[in-house]
């Protein structure tokens, strides 16, 4: 075998047998009773129950509704975070007056703000999850938009000021450009902060969603259940990962940084 | 030149009313302080003799906070809360960066663990705490287990990318000095990969104070986050706001510690960089 083929048998063997060692450790150790059988079924048993889940359609309602409370979120986020991001960014006025209250709300923990938002809300309605994703996928956004609007090239900005460009022509031909690179990472990362504060919400206050489902199965202690909705919800998040670095691609297929990727050059 | 000349004149003219102000050190100290005050009088204001149980007067809120953590709670809640966080924080650290270092060094290893670690890192660290409850209930151990299992990835999956980055001409350098595998490790790699990890242990940070406040949400009978969903249901309004904002400070106060440290042990890395003193 020659090097190049040894390697690439490799980068496919060994990430493999990385998954089946872990898999064959987590369905043996329950077994021969090294973790507790009672709260540690074994791994068959785990995806077996979320085969049931998913065959009985009983998963596709609570994802649909967690994806509804991460869609709107994401949609409140965006509201707030680029205008105030652009602000920031672009006027020396705006980053001085903005940044004492923006860095003081950053570092709170998001999830601090549930008790409040159960005062407000209710425990019950999606509001509650929604204002909570919301209010953590700002500030990633926010950051981002304000790097973003920062990186405008003056000879660029200074160029279309000469011309005489109108604000749309602006805005389409300068502003957005620059900017989309930076947003693109911003939604990526405000994206995982949502979806897992959306699913925060769900499983420490009972909002319906994917979340709720995982309380429930383990009230009942429905372990094995539990365990495939944690999974589940794992693999959501890879799915909205993958799914927004699939769309970042699409969007920027002309941005030097993708275009590079295209050619196999790092960029 | 004449066209800077119409450039910067337009600029001049559009920024002077504000750029006074931008430029001289009081006006910026002023315009920093302008919203957050603003802010906080509007809450004084719409809240005062406010008899709404969703909106409790802020001077209630700051003397529930006078009240409930100076001192009442203060070593009840608090500290536990604290000593909780830091042991689990620093389990995360320990063990994300001897994992992290060996898989980074090892090109096979990391192969063979990446399927695993990308997935476990896409699990909501939050769901880990069903998981940490029913294997092990909801002591103090379980708790702490709970934070450094959701710290560990950011650290570990950092340290692994930092390792990888060290320049090899130094570390082929050590060995044909004649450093042996541990102290090439301390000496060279850890060090070269130390900006990266500093990245791994902020973001684990976050991590860490979510996941304190979490576990001690769900079935708990101490600390900062047992205090203020406590408070919610008693219908203590009050309470609740202000047990926000305590944790909020602690949040800021955890974070700037955090900074400083970082700045003190970093400081040979941003002076190599000559990124030291503006």
């Amino acid at each position: 075998m020659t090097t190049a083929t040894r390697q690439r048998s490799e980068a496919i063997l060994l990430p493999l047998l990385g998954v089946v060692v872990v898999l064959a450790a987590f369905e043996i150790a329950p077994r021969i009773g090294v973790l507790p059988r009672q709260s540690f079924p074994p791994v068959s048993e785990i995806f077996g129950s979320l085969a049931d889940l998913i065959a009985a359609g009983e998963l596709w309602t609570p994802i649909v509704q967690t994806l509804d409370g991460w869609l709107r979120a994401m949609l409140i986020a965006s509201v707030i975070a680029i205008p105030v991001g652009m602000l920031m960014g672009a006027s020396r006025v705006g980053a001085l007056t903005l940044r004492l209250p923006v860095e003081f709300l950053r570092p709170i923990p998001s999830v601090a703000l549930i008790p409040v938002l159960i005062l407000l809300y209710g425990p019950q309605g999606s509001a509650l999850k929604i204002a909570l994703g919301a209010f953590g996928a700002t500030f990633p956004l926010l950051f981002q938009a304000s790097y973003g609007i920062a990186d405008i090239d003056p000879v660029a900005r200074d160029t279309a000021r000469a011309f005489g460009l109108k604000f749309r022509q602006r805005l389409r031909h300068l502003v957005l450009p620059t900017m989309l690179p930076y947003l693109a990472t911003g939604f990526r990362l405000s994206a995982a902060v949502a979806l897992i504060l959306v699913i925060t919400g769900e499983y420490i206050v009972g909002v319906p969603g994917l979340g709720r489902e995982v309380l429930t199965s383990q009230s009942a202690g429905a372990y094995s259940q539990m365990y495939g909705l944690i999974i589940a919800a794992g693999l959501l998040g890879l799915a909205v990962n993958i799914g927004l670095q699939a769309a970042e691609r699409r969007v920027l297929r002309w941005h030097p940084s993708q275009r590079a990727r295209l050619e196999g050059r790092t960029p | 030149m004449t066209m800077s000349r119409i450039g910067s004149g337009a600029r001049r003219a559009q920024g002077t009313a504000m750029g006074g102000l931008t430029r001289s050190r009081v006006g910026r100290i002023v315009l920093q302080l302008l919203l957050p005050t603003a802010l906080v009088l509007a809450w004084w204001w719409t809240s005062r003799g406010s008899t709404s149980y969703f909106w409790p007067p802020l001077t209630d809120v700051i003397g529930s906070i006078r009240s409930d953590w100076l001192f009442d709670q203060f070593m009840t809640d608090l500290v536990p809360s604290l000593v909780r966080f830091t042991l689990g924080y620093f389990l995360a650290v320990g063990v994300g960066i001897a994992a992290g270092t060996l898989i980074g060094l090892l090109p096979r290893l990391r192969r063979a663990t990446s399927p695993v670690t990308e997935f476990v890192r896409a699990i909501p660290p939050p769901l880990l705490l069903p998981f940490v409850i029913v294997t092990l209930g909801i002591g103090d151990f379980s708790k702490v287990v709970v934070i450094a299992l959701g710290a560990v990835w950011p650290v570990l999956l950092n340290t692994v990318d930092g390792v990888r980055s060290v320049d090899r001409l130094t570390v082929d350098m050590a060995r044909s000095f004649g450093l042996g595998p541990l102290r090439r490790i301390v000496h060279v790699i850890l060090p070269g990969a130390s900006p990266q990890i500093t990245v791994g242990m902020r973001i684990g940070l976050a991590v860490a104070l979510i996941l304190m406040i979490i576990s001690e949400m769900v079935g708990s009978t101490n600390g900062l986050g047992f205090r203020v969903l406590d408070a919610q249901r008693s219908f203590d309004s009050a309470g609740t706001y202000g047990g926000v904002i305590v944790i909020g400070i602690v949040g800021l106060i955890v974070n700037a510690g955090f900074l400083v440290a970082e700045a003190r042990i970093m400081r040979w890395y941003r002076g190599s960089r000559g990124l030291l003193d503006g």
